[in-house]
């Protein structure tokens, strides 16, 4: 459906025949090009021009050994810088030195936080033999509690719930005894869906996280995210200690620009990637991938 | 009040918001273009005189098609929800049911999401907040029997309206698009001229691979009208106004928040206003006091 930012390029670049260097001229054209790939791609707009002043300046007097593969070698360099800002090598999860390891799921209403719990657990148990305990902290939405309980059922990892009338800082806190005293070695707490500006339901995760302290604090993000991406990453970034990210439905067809934003804004690695509905579905991130997938390569 | 003059920079800071809004390079880009004619057109000098004309074209292409909700011509309305995860589908069905029984019409509801852990426990959940019935069968069982065991129960109970409910779905999965395809086929076939409304559920926060979203329901799905939820954030759901013009489907309803009440028939000069408001293009004022 778009087309590909190479094709492109090389339309831009079609009158550069015969130059050895690229003129501030030639450039502006091509970065006119990067920047609507992507902001197509729903790169924040804010992202998207102080990323297209990096590639300015790495881009002009770069030497062009030839005029046709100009924009090949631009992609080139828009590519690596893109990867490069993605977070070079793959981050692991966190470990606590003293077992149990809290992590602390949170993010937006329906962002895939209860699904990626259950992924997190599943893939804990069963790569890495560990014994996770899944923490049933959402107290709001109709039928939280049981859609993590078939989900714990069909993993086979325990769910710890006081049902909806505890609050979720209590809930976290027991949890964790339960935790201590049944050796399990990660706690993995599914939060309510939240927004970044509802006060009291932030101030209700800055309280979890004061009383629990968790190892990891993962911003759930769904792929298909636009431009509010940025406000979303910026207000959990200041109220929490946010250690990573997981993208969530990166199945669909979405260009997945909602990556760079996130990263971009919290300094956070993206940890995990969601690839389906199932339990099974889910991948550590490749920056390099995701790189190419924003510029629909 | 020092206004401030129409300039490449207003134009500019315009652009961004416009893109900031989710609108879209190429709608962005197409209501500059518009915008500048009708400045120059009308002789605009000030920025705060471009936010009527930028809502006027905003309203024009929300409005070009209605609004307003479908319903049947005599029996029970039949609405199909669909839409891609999470956006909110099982929660805007409890919010319209609790709005069609403040009409005082007979609802029921039907769990056809047979799918996702504790979808249908979640819809049981708003049917007894609303006071409705839920037709359901057990989770793994075939969507569209479900569907078909509704669409008898709400002949047989002369219900008013019945609500569909469905599975999350990614556009690009066929085998689950088909499966909706065949849902869609089960209503059609039991009530000739049903459904009489396919509402896909757009998240406001979704970028723009809403388009594509919007495009793929709707030739599986024949979708009449979009659910606009999680206006209550900080997104605005602009992508609409490029989904409007491609696709000629208009937004019928918005969701607000989470609680059976957070639902509202869209108003597009609501929406463009809180798009841009008079103060979008913030005035520089040369002196406070001098007002
Ligand atoms: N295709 C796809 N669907 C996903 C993925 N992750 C989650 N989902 C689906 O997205 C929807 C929402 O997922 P949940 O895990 O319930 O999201 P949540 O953040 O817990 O939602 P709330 O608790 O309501 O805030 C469900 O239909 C999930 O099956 C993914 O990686 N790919
Ligand atoms: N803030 C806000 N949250 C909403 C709104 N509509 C739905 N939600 C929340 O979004 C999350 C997902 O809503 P659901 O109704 O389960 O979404 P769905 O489309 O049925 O999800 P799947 O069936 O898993 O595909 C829930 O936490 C809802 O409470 C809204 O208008 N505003
Ligand atoms: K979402
Ligand atoms: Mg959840
Ligand atoms: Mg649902």
């Amino acid at each position: 459906m778009f087309d590909t930012l190479t094709s492109r390029l090389q339309g831009a670049f079609q009158k550069l025949r015969g130059k050895g260097r690229l003129s501030e001229d030639d450039v502006k054209e091509a970065l006119r090009e990067i920047r609507r790939a992507l902001l197509e791609a729903d790169v924040n707009h804010v992202v998207a021009k102080e990323f297209i002043e990096r590639i300015r300046e790495r881009a002009v007097g770069q030497e062009i050994l030839q005029s046709l593969s100009a924009a090949q070698q631009v992609v080139k360099i828009v590519n690596d810088e893109l990867t490069d800002l993605m977070g070079g090598a793959q981050a692991k999860l966190a470990r606590a030195a003293k077992p149990p390891t809290v992590i602390l799921l949170v993010g937006l209403q329906g962002a895939g936080k209860t699904t990626a719990a259950a992924k997190l657990a599943r893939h804990l148990k069963a790569s890495e033999h560990r014994r996770p305990l899944l923490v049933a902290a959402d107290i709001y939405r109709p039928a939280a509690i049981s859609q993590l309980q078939v989900l714990g059922e069909q993993i086979g990892v325990q769910v710890f719930t006081l049902g909806d009338q505890v609050n979720p800082r209590e809930i976290a806190l027991r949890a964790l005894d339960e935790a201590r005293r049944g050796g399990f070695d990660y706690v993995l707490i599914d939060t309510a869906g939240r927004l970044h500006i509802d006060e009291t339901l932030m101030q209700e995760l800055q309280d979890i996280e004061k009383s629990v302290n968790p190892d990891e604090i993962l911003l759930v993000v769904d792929a298909m995210t636009g431009q509010d991406a940025v406000n979303v990453a910026s207000h959990f970034r200041e109220q929490l200690s946010l250690t990573g990210i997981i993208m969530t439905k990166l199945d669909g067809d979405t260009r997945g620009g909602a990556a760079l934003t996130v990263r971009h804004v919290t300094g956070c690695p993206i940890k995990f990637v969601g690839i389906g509905e199932k339990v099974d579905a889910l991948e550590p991130f490749y920056p390099d991938r995701m790189a190419s997938r924003i510029l629909g390569m | 009040l020092f206004r401030r003059k129409i300039d490449d920079e207003v134009y500019e800071e315009l652009e961004d918001a416009l893109l900031a809004a989710d609108i879209g390079v190429a709608t962005t880009q197409f209501l500059l273009e518009r915008i500048q004619k009708e400045a120059r057109k009308q002789k605009l000098t000030t920025a705060d005189q471009l936010m009527p004309v930028l809502r006027q074209l905003i309203v024009d292409i929300l409005h070009a098609h209605s609004c307003e909700p479908s319903y049947a011509q005599s029996g029970p309305t039949v609405v199909l929800v669909v839409g891609v995860n999470g956006v909110g589908k099982t929660t805007t069905i409890g919010k319209m049911a609790n709005y069609y029984r403040a009409q005082g019409k007979k609802v029921l509801l039907a769990a056809g999401d047979t799918f996702r852990a504790a979808a249908i426990e979640q819809l049981v959940i708003w049917g007894q907040r609303t006071g409705v019935e839920v037709i359901r069968q057990n989770l793994g069982s075939d969507a569209a029997a479900v569907i078909y065991d509704a669409l008898s129960a709400a002949r047989s109970r002369k219900a008013d309206i019945l609500l569909c409910d469905t599975a999350g779905r990614l556009q690009n999965k066929a085998h689950l698009m088909a499966e909706l395809e065949k849902i869609y086929r089960v209503i059609a076939r039991e009530i000739p001229d049903a459904p009489h409304e396919v509402l896909l559920v757009l998240d406001a926060t979704t970028g723009q691979n809403a388009i594509v979203q919007a495009k793929l329901f709707k030739e599986i799905a024949k979708v009449s009208g979009i659910v606009l939820t999680k206006l209550d954030g900080t997104a605005k759901g602009g992508v609409i106004i490029a989904i409007n013009q491609e696709l000629q489907l208009p937004v019928k309803w918005i969701g607000i928040g989470e609680h059976k009440d957070d639902l509202q028939p869209f108003s597009p000069d609501d929406f463009a206003r809180a798009l841009f408001p008079d103060d979008a293009l913030q005035t520089e004022s040369r002196d406070p006091d001098d007002k």
